[in-house]
């Protein structure tokens, strides 16, 4: 675990980042598709939506750069927008992730054998014993299927993992002498929890952050593949592969772009995550003896 | 961090034993019982009347009537709660809306697929991972382990739907040595059945082996830099004895509870999987209960998956008592 | 013919120089102590005569085992060398063992894997090796796991594994230093009883002269990777000629001087336990039983009065660290009650601020004892939270921080530096000064010397009694090391199974102990002095 690396204090945490090779590849990967996605709110070479059945399942040439699908919409420019609704949903679920399991976690680990840490910690475990596509399928049994419920249920798959991570790291700092001596000087959970806990796992959990994020990515992929996901006509990179699936014999690239473009930004994240995990590891880095 | 005088009292055998098993066993229920509790409460109270929903906005008041004394809707929640379980405990999942037959029957054909090709899978990722991730870490730093490394780390991140629909492509429409899909059943023989659902399996395995593959290397590698392995090499083992004798063992705990998470990740991938390859599964199944708002159905193989989930989680704890006796006096 | 001859060996790892030009010799029936603190190379020449180095490691000179040179032996003959010619035993005997494997598995598998023996043949063996380390078979069955035996039980099975063979040269590296006092000289005894048994080498690595000056024939002083003193034991110590020796020496034995204290006996005491009980639940032994419970702490009661060092000894487990921990309002307790200046600790809300504000801590690491985050101007300051609004700001803050920091030889500059930028000796200066900087009148020093080199730990404590007669501070002074205790305190308590088994004036307690167990202690504690005296005597 990686509690003790600190940042170089001159560059900063962005800059010693930008020294591993594997971030520096990640961060592009992932900068090509997140850029990709801002510049489609106000530009993308075609109308992502339009329908143009006369230039359907053309290959891909300097008109269509990945050619188009079986109504004739263009597929670079799917990508584009597709890009947008991923990374969104990735990033929220993330984001619901942290903000409830975190807390949760930390909470857990204060409260260490109580019967607080028991129930939250059951919990856990309920909630890992439903697959994220499970909760996806609950959910969208009962509300119908759209972006938002699979948020939801890609989130609520994350609550238990940030949970469960949050609570182990900080278990093992509350037996830190600093943290006794901050007790010492009679300072409670709650603002020990905040001062001395939360920044030292900030590692950790920005490593796992970007591993949820890249699951985050292939969760709303399979989601919207069988079609829980966001609905039609709003382009997604699974609904893509879900379309082009029928058509693969006749038009292999409508199913090559939106996959490789999944493919490539999972892999940067995890290039991403994998190049910070070095950066922390204390194995690499040792700040001490 | 001395010592000193804490020598534990005496334990022997598998009488120590007895307290984890009993304490894993009665987690195992509380777990069922919370996850019957759970799927219940989102499928038969939040929709309000599952009946309506189950037929539609326009549907006679009669009709809704008649199928609410047939769901046995007019009962008390709990009743209606307790009475499902107890239907469950021997096998009656109720009868499904849309196909009028006992939904365990449609569960059980439907399972006689989902079930080998999940084990197929596991069976194909363990065999492959183990041995590359064992190479890998023994090998740091070769070509083959950076190849090792670079590999899994793309397998990782290929969803496993894409890459089957690339085998697909490759070996059914260009090669043709595979169909392209559907199942012949166990009827037209055991080869005949294994031969369908060899690529489903292998679009299963690839992101679970990739995934393996890191964790018995990382797992090793960890391993390897205890000092118990220095211990054993200053007794004159070799290095591959050394592996094979010390690190591997140690090694498998942190790989067991990836496996246990990995089967329930297959089994997941596996209703996706379905869709691709167009396989009579549980996946087919709970889709088409979705779309024709079939709740028993759904709700029925939901339990039986979580049910699975739990039960291999139990294993995984049971497995972990055989690999560490540090575990077995435990409670 | 030498057993172990070592020549010119150089030593550097990824182009860092690690050993230059290191030369020594170990015979047959031999005890050869290697001291050095720590960075001195001690541990990089055994590994290099095991050849079990890390990656990266450049090795030149010479290393001969009975005339063969081992330095040019392959990897493979190497594995045929180890086990059976050298056995070697590291420090840290909790995790020596393979936790998944027996220890007859473990004893029996250096046998197996060098003379093709049955496994039941192997067993045997082990069953006897372990015997003559002192684990019978009747009490310690083959079938025991690892983790079911205590720290010098397994540094026993450890031991074992390395001589099964009968190799002619031992390595023992750091043997007993994770271990207790009393466990300590048990060890050390089977050690030289070994050798003296099978007439093997053994090479002995310690940073502690007083361990070793019972049984080695002769020293070797290492630092800084070269060696800069050697020769026969007794005679070597008597007349050191290299000055860092004789640093060394004088820092093992190190007194600082103190001013006799002015014990205000009639003040309110500024620390009062009175029959503390501390308990812990034990698991279940059956299902249906009712769990134990384990007494920690048992009906302990003691004062420290004001301008008083009282120190608290005893080994590990014996409830020391537990009591520590209730002053201190980290844990709570089942009976009795703690006052710190008269303030309540013992409360059902946990300590007030009032009482906190009186007493601070001084923990034994000096690397986990701060947030790496923070600056060591927050780190000092953290003890001004109990003062809450009272709590000075601005220059009289930095008054105070410059203050601490002064007090305990750093300089305000300080201040302004992440803890990592200092070394261990420092650090536990740093944590003197947080533990300062409220003005307390009790501090409570955990083992606070016990992870530093001797010659950093002599630094400290001169600073720790300037401190006390300067600032008219009383230390509650814990440690398991009664040379320390015996330096700094003016009253010492002996602490056994929970209980306090003997107080007293420390020089009292020291040469004249009442208590059986007080005895035993001082008895296995090493005391260099007294070993050379009885050697020479024993000579003459």
């Amino acid at each position: 675990m990686s509690f003790g690396a600190l940042p170089d204090e001159k560059r900063g945490l962005v800059g010693v980042a930008f020294q591993s090779k594997s971030f520096a590849l990640g961060f592009v990967l992932t900068g090509i598709f997140v850029l990709a996605g801002l510049i489609s709110f106000v530009w993308t070479p075609y109308d992502a939506t339009a329908l143009a059945v006369a230039d359907k399942l053309k290959s891909p040439s300097s008109l269509h750069w990945f050619g188009t699908d079986h109504f004739g919409r263009d597929i670079f420019s799917m990508i584009m927008v597709g890009a947008r609704t991923s990374i969104a949903v990735a990033f929220v679920a993330v984001g619901i992730g942290i903000a409830a399991g975190v807390p949760l976690g930390l909470w857990a680990a204060a409260r260490q054998a109580s019967i607080v840490d028991e129930i939250i910690m059951r919990a856990n475990d309920l909630v890992f014993a439903f697959p994220a596509l499970l909760i996806a399928i609950l959910i969208t049994a009962v509300f119908g299927p759209s972006a938002i419920n699979a948020i939801i249920a890609i989130g609520v798959f994350n609550i238990p993992v940030f949970a469960r991570l949050a609570r182990g790291a900080a278990l093992t700092l509350w037996t830190r002498e600093y943290i006794l001596a901050a007790r010492v000087a009679g300072k409670g959970a709650f603002r020990i929890s905040g001062e001395h806990i939360l920044p030292n796992i900030m590692n950790l959990l920005i490593v796992q952050g970007t591993i949820q994020f890249s699951l985050g990515i292939l969760a709303d992929a399979a989601l919207s593949y069988v079609g829980l996901g966001a609905q039609p006509p709003t382009p997604s990179w699974g609904r893509m592969l879900a379309d082009a699936q029928t058509m693969i014999s006749l038009a292999p690239h409508m199913a090559l772009f939106p996959g490789a473009a999944i493919v490539l930004t999972v892999l940067g994240l995890n290039l991403m995550g994998d190049g910070l995990r070095d950066l922390f590891d204390p194995k690499l880095r040792r700040s001490r003896s | 961090m001395r010592a000193g005088g804490n020598a534990s009292g005496p334990s022997r055998s598998l009488e120590p034993m007895a307290p984890y098993l009993l304490k894993r066993v009665i987690s195992l229920v509380l777990s069922l019982l919370a996850a019957s509790v759970v799927i219940f409460v989102v499928l038969q109270v939040v929709p309000g009347d599952p009946a309506s929903y189950m037929l539609g906005m326009n549907a006679q008041p009669e009709t809704v009537e008649a199928l609410r004394q047939q769901m046995g809707l007019n009962d008390p929640i709990v009743w209606r709660y307790l009475s499902w379980v107890a239907g469950l405990t021997h096998g009656d999942f109720g009868v499904s809306y849309t196909y009028k037959v006992p939904t365990g029957e449609l569960i059980a054909q439907r399972l006689w697929v989902s079930l080998p090709l999940a084990l197929y899978a596991l069976f194909l990722s363990t065999i492959i991972a183990l041995p590359i991730g064992i190479i890998s870490a023994a090998k740091r730093n070769s070509a083959a382990d950076y190849g090792i490394m670079g590999v899994t780390q793309l397998g990782i991140a290929v969803p496993n739907f894409w890459f089957a629909m690339l085998l697909v492509l490759l070996f059914s429409i260009t090669l043709r040595w595979f169909s392209a899909g559907g199942f012949p059943g166990w009827n037209a023989g055991f080869f005949v059945a294994m031969k369908a659902l060899t690529l489903p399996a292998i679009a299963l395995a690839l992101p679970q082996a990739s995934i393996l593959a890191r964790v018995m290397r990382s797992s090793l590698l960890d391993t390897l830099s205890e000092d118990y392995i220095r211990t054993a090499r200053a007794k004159g083992l070799s290095r591959g004895q050394t592996l094979v004798r010390h690190a591997v063992r140690n090694a498998m705990i942190p790989v067991l509870t990836i496996l246990g998470l990995q089967f329930s990740f297959l089994l997941a991938g596996a209703i996706i999987i379905e869709n691709v390859f167009y396989l009579p599964g549980l996946g087919r199944l709970v889709f088409q209960g979705i779309t024709q708002r079939d709740l028993i159905v759904v709700q029925s193989v939901v339990m039986l998956l979580v049910f699975a989930v739990i039960l291999v989680t139990f294993l995984v704890d049971i497995a972990y008592a055989m690999v560490d006796p540090r575990l077995r006096g435990r409670a | 013919m030498t057993l172990l001859q070592i020549q010119n060996l150089d030593l550097s790892i990824l182009g860092l120089k690690i050993l230059s030009d290191v030369r020594f010799e170990v015979d047959r029936g031999e005890v050869v102590a290697v001291i050095g603190e720590s960075g001195s190379g001690k541990s990089m020449t055994a590994l290099a005569v095991m050849q079990l180095l890390p990656h990266g490691t450049d090795v030149n000179g010479s290393i001969r085992l009975d005339g063969e040179e081992l330095l040019t032996k392959t990897e493979k003959q190497m594995c045929g060398v180890r086990g059976v010619d050298v056995g070697m035993v590291f420090q840290e005997p909790m995790t020596a063992l393979n936790p998944v494997k027996t220890i007859g598995e473990q004893v029996a598998e250096t046998v197996m894997i060098h003379t093709g023996a049955s496994r039941a043949e192997a067993l045997s063996v082990a069953r006897e090796t372990l015997s003559r380390v002192g684990l019978p078979e009747d009490r310690f069955p083959l079938t025991r796991y690892p983790h079911e035996l205590s720290g010098g039980q397994r540094q026993r099975v450890v031991i074992a594994m390395a001589i099964a063979l009968r190799p002619k040269l031992l390595i023992a590296d750091e043997p007993t230093t994770a271990l207790d006092v009393t466990t300590q000289a048990q060890i050390m005894a089977l050690l030289k009883r070994l050798v003296d048994e099978d007439g093997m080498g053994l090479m002995l690595i310690t940073h502690d002269l007083a361990v070793v000056a019972d049984i080695a024939d002769r020293i070797v002083i290492m630092k800084s990777g070269e060696v800069v003193e050697a020769g026969p034991a007794v005679q070597l110590f008597r007349s050191m000629q290299h000055p860092y020796s004789k640093a060394l020496m004088a820092a093992t034995s190190h007194h600082p001087v103190r001013k006799s204290p002015e014990v205000a006996l009639h003040a309110v005491p500024v620390l009062e336990v009175r029959s503390v009980v501390r308990e812990y639940a034990l698991p279940r032994t059956s299902l249906f039983a009712k769990p134990g419970a384990f007494r920690a702490v048992d009906e302990v009661s003691l004062k420290i009065h004001k301008g008083e060092n009282v120190g608290l000894v005893g080994e590990s487990g014996c409830g020391k660290s537990t009591l520590t921990r209730a002053i201190l309002a980290l844990e709570g307790t089942q009976a009795g009650e703690i006052r710190v200046g008269g303030e309540l600790v013992t409360t059902k809300a946990g300590a007030s601020a009032a009482a906190r504000r009186k007493m601070q801590v001084v923990f034994q690491d000096p690397y986990g004892s701060f947030n790496p985050r923070h600056k060591v101007r927050r780190l000092v300051t953290e003890p001004f939270y109990l003062m809450g609004r009272e709590a000075p700001t601005g220059d009289a803050l930095e008054l105070r921080i410059a203050e601490a920091l002064e007090n305990v030889g750093l300089s305000s500059r300080d201040a302004d530096k992440y803890i990592h930028e200092f070394s261990g000796g420092q650090r536990q200066r740093v944590a003197i000064a947080r533990a300062l900087i409220t003005h307390p009148s009790l501090i409570i020093l955990d083992e606070a010397v016990s992870a530093l080199d001797v010659s950093i730990r002599a630094q400290i404590l001169d600073l720790l009694a300037d401190l006390s007669d300067r600032l008219d501070l009383s230390y509650l002074f814990i440690s398991h090391d009664l040379s320390v205790v015996r330096a700094i305190t003016d009253r010492v308590m002996v602490m056994k199974a929970g209980k306090i088994v003997e107080t007293g004036e420390t020089e009292a307690v020291f040469s004249n102990p009442q208590h059986e167990y007080t005895r035993q202690l001082l008895a296995a504690t090493p005391d260099l002095e007294a070993a050379l005296k009885r050697r020479e005597i024993a000579a003459a």
